[in-house]
């Protein structure tokens, strides 16, 4: 059967490809996630003089000519699509046979431009807007204009890859990765395409962006030492920490996969998305859009919660992410909410914000694949009001057959995944 | 042959320098005369939003206090979409409606730049005065403001609407995919009733200066677009914020709405944009559309968006299908992302009242036969070549 329990298309994975902190590839990243290494380090990207946290969880080995956000994060995104088409061995070089659907962190022109832009207009005393126009008009900076539209990734993305049609950028702040994975899902069983290739892409550590989120009281200070700052579900935690990466999913039609002979990764088996109208940054009290969101992916999937072997949380590791996304995983699961293991990857590799919610897809679905759950590393005090199972500091085998991948973000963002075993 | 998933819009939202709402743009595009701001940041003329009521939308103080503008009028926008529709308040139905925002980022705090842009050359570590300021100095909810999806997120705390909440980006195809995938998902029966829109604020020395170091701002004189390619063509900014309400045609007849128009058809998609290729692109979209494309009562809303080379390889596509034209960013200034939307709501007035607007240049032709169906066209001012055939309900 190649269609699911309402009559539409199976998709399937049939190629992977991520890079965090811990490495880049398949490989190195689970190695290092089921030792329980931790990829948070010191940030040395710029100064941390006066800044209250001073770490991050960096890509620091993948560099690029003129460094800027959008231009880390599209050679993150080049880096993990080459390791996912090469896996899939779909379609031809430069030509991939499918729609392209980027999670990317919202892009903006920063201090670096707008320091040579002040330097280029000779103003002296006080620079205003005015001054950088007026140094804007005398020409020279084109690439500065071309490397700041919101579409300039996406672009050089099919440009490169070779995707089809208009190539969609996504931003459900750090729902992202989830919400790109769920429109190629939505794609495929629409019938509109066989295949397409989804990218969370995420490399936008800098000043400007730690101190917003430190303003709003959402990061770790525990600095020192780096590796422990990350607490998801302890009773210590008091924030997450910032971190880089990139995922990339090819997401197929199992007709089609079958059809050329691939090997299935896993199967997309649901996606749930709920907006919550409560407040900007923080969830309703009473949990109902998280819950209806789990429940909305289960029913897109066709299953129970019985059904659920594995829980890959968002576990952010903030006081409040943590509670609340327990508060859903007890209701929706009732008395089994103790018992499913629920791991936060987060603990190792940081926050990836819009990467996340790719990045963890696969993580989720090397679990199943491999039946080995990566840790909560750093939970060294549990606490009470949280009794999950978070697989605690170290791996632990697991056949699964089913699992569940949670993103939320500000906004009222929330997408779950339910991710199945192949075959 | 009308299908039960045919996507109607049963609602417009639409907001810019000709006004408020959809009776205040039909009023002023049938008495055209271009509102334009030449002072405020010269040497470019941008189109200016025109006074809102904003407590008629967003009645809380404490909400309108937590959004920059570009959010407060989108947030309008989508207020006057779910009031045309007559969803406003629903909340059984907004709890199912499904949103796809268009949005780029948020206003900065101009002040706190400068004074940085300032005092950084002149610092003794300039790199630790520039972490001390941005910590001392922006204020914590400024990120909420900036934020390209809290857009969605205003419009899901202020009206209600929860059942998907999704924000693409991207300049002008960003709107243009919204409403393509809004028209998918509501064929496929992945939802019913969608709220889809953007909204860009021109009147921004930031936007103005991405524009200006791309060399694409217009200098004087502030032709219409079509008129101003001869003298080197560029863009003239407007604020616009525009939301439509798209559902499927059951959904619509379950609950007695009335709809502007029908999506007949819509298309999008991507080139390098070597000689030619958008043509090519924009040939193939249309020749897709044969079925419901009649040229006989029928005018091209275009977002031509004065940027030269795209803007006259337009003009020349759209002369060889030979039906009137109105570009619409000679009235509302060229706005990215709610660009599309906002073109298509135009053009569903249009079919609605049964009539095109007169000439808004002289290079535009007049039309006195009745209107039947708008073809939308939306060419990036630098990537991504979209259309769609909006047609009577």
């Amino acid at each position: 059967m190649d269609t699911d329990h309402l009559g539409r298309p199976i998709v399937v994975v049939t190629g992977m490809g991520v890079l965090t902190s811990l490495g880049q590839g398949q490989a190195d990243n689970w190695k290092a996630l089921t030792n329980g290494t931790s990829g948070i380090r010191r940030i040395s990207r710029f100064p941390v003089d006066g800044l209250r946290t001073t770490i991050a969880g960096t890509v620091d080995f993948v560099s690029v000519p003129e460094p800027s956000a959008p231009a880390l994060s599209q050679r993150l995104a080049e880096l993990v699509i080459e390791e996912a088409v090469s896996e899939a061995a779909i379609g031809s070089a430069g030509n991939f046979p499918g729609p392209l659907f980027l999670a990317l962190p919202p892009v903006e022109m920063e201090w670096t431009q707008r320091f040579a832009l002040a330097n280029a207009s000779g103003a002296n005393d006080t620079v205003t807007y005015d001054d950088l126009i007026r140094a804007a008009g005398k020409g020279g900076f084109e690439p500065f204009y071309r490397r700041f539209l919101f579409g300039s990734v996406g672009e050089a993305l099919a440009d490169r890859f070779g995707t089809k049609g208009s190539p969609v950028a996504t931003s459900t702040a750090c729902a992202s990765g989830g919400t790109a994975i769920q429109l190629g899902v939505e794609a495929i069983r629409r019938g509109e395409t066989d295949a397409a290739l989804v990218v969370g892409t995420d490399c936008s550590v800098n000043a400007e962006s730690l101190v917003r989120f430190s303003l709003l009281s959402a990061l770790s200070t525990r600095n020192d030492p780096p590796s422990s700052a990350s607490r998801p579900f302890s009773k210590d935690r008091e924030g997450f920490v910032m971190a880089e990466g990139a995922g990339a999913l090819v997401l197929e039609s199992l007709a089609s996969a079958r059809a050329r002979g691939a090997t299935v990764l896993g199967i997309m088996e649901g996606c749930g998305e709920v907006a919550d109208g409560f407040h900007r940054t923080r969830s309703s009290p009473d949990g109902k859009p998280i819950i209806a969101c789990m429940r909305a992916a289960l029913a897109d999937a066709g299953l129970e919660p019985d059904a659920i072997g594995y829980i890959n949380a968002h576990g952010t590791g903030t006081p409040e992410n943590d509670k609340m996304e327990w508060v859903g995983v007890s209701a929706v699961f009732g008395e089994r909410a103790t018992s499913i293991p629920m791991s936060s990857n987060k603990s190792m590799i940081g926050h990836s914000l819009t990467a996340a919610g790719a990045v963890e897809a696969i993580f989720t679905v090397l679990s199943i694949r491999n039946g080995v759950l990566p840790p909560t590393i750093n939970y060294d005090i549990p606490d009470p009001a949280l009794p999950v199972d978070c697989v605690p500091n170290v791996a632990r085998s697991a056949t699964v057959r089913h699992a569940i991948s949670n993103s939320f973000g500000f906004g009222g963002q929330n997408v779950c995944l339910v991710l199945g075993a192949a075959g | 042959m009308a299908h039960e998933r045919d996507a109607l819009i049963t609602g417009i939202g639409i907001v810019s320098s000709l006004g408020s709402g959809s009776d205040a743009h039909w009023q002023a595009l049938n008495t055209f005369s271009p509102v334009l701001d030449t002072t405020s940041f010269p040497p470019f003329a941008v189109h200016p939003l025109a006074p809102l009521e904003l407590d008629t939308q967003i009645p809380k103080r404490g909400d309108q206090r937590q959004m920059e503008m570009w959010q407060r009028m989108g947030v309008f926008s989508a207020g006057l979409a779910l009031d045309s529709a007559g969803v406003k308040g629903n909340t059984d139905l907004l709890s199912k409606m499904g949103m796809i925002v268009a949005a780029g980022g948020g206003e900065r705090d101009y002040a706190v730049d400068s004074a940085i842009l300032s005092g950084y050359p002149k610092a003794a570590n300039p790199d630790a005065y520039l972490n001390e300021h941005l910590l001392g100095d922006l204020r914590p909810t400024l990120f909420l403001a900036q934020l390209s999806n809290l857009l969605a997120g205003n419009i899901s705390v202020v009206h209600g609407v929860i059942g998907s909440s999704r924000t693409f980006m991207g300049e002008e195809a960003s709107g243009a995919d919204a409403v393509r995938i809004a028209c998918a998902r509501i064929a496929a029966g992945q939802v019913d009733i969608m709220l889809v829109g953007g909204s860009y604020n021109a009147q921004r020395p930031d936007v103005l200066l991405h524009y200006a170091m791309g060399g694409l701002n217009r200098h004087a004189p502030f032709d219409p677009i079509w008129a101003r390619q001869a003298s080197g063509g560029g863009m003239s900014l407007g604020s616009v914020g525009c939301f439509l309400v798209i559902e499927s045609r059951a959904h619509a007849a379950a609950r007695g709405a009335g709809a502007y128009g029908h999506i007949a058809a819509i298309k999008t998609d991507r080139c390098r944009r070597g000689p030619g290729e958008a043509t090519k692109n924009a040939t193939a979209q249309l020749a897709t559309m044969a079925g419901h494309f009649d040229p006989a009562g029928a005018a091209v809303i275009s977002g031509a968006s004065g940027a030269p080379a795209p803007t006259a390889e337009e003009a020349a596509f759209l002369a060889n299908i030979g039906v009137p034209v109105r570009a619409v960013a000679t009235a509302l200034g060229h706005s990215l992302e709610p660009s599309f939307p906002a073109s298509l709501a135009i053009a569903a007035l249009a079919v609605k009242k049964g009539a095109l607007f007169p000439p808004l240049e002289a290079a535009e032709q007049p039309m006195t036969a009745p209107l039947k169906q708008a073809l939308v066209t939306s060419w990036g001012h630098w990537r991504g070549e979209s259309l769609a055939l909006v047609t009577a309900a």
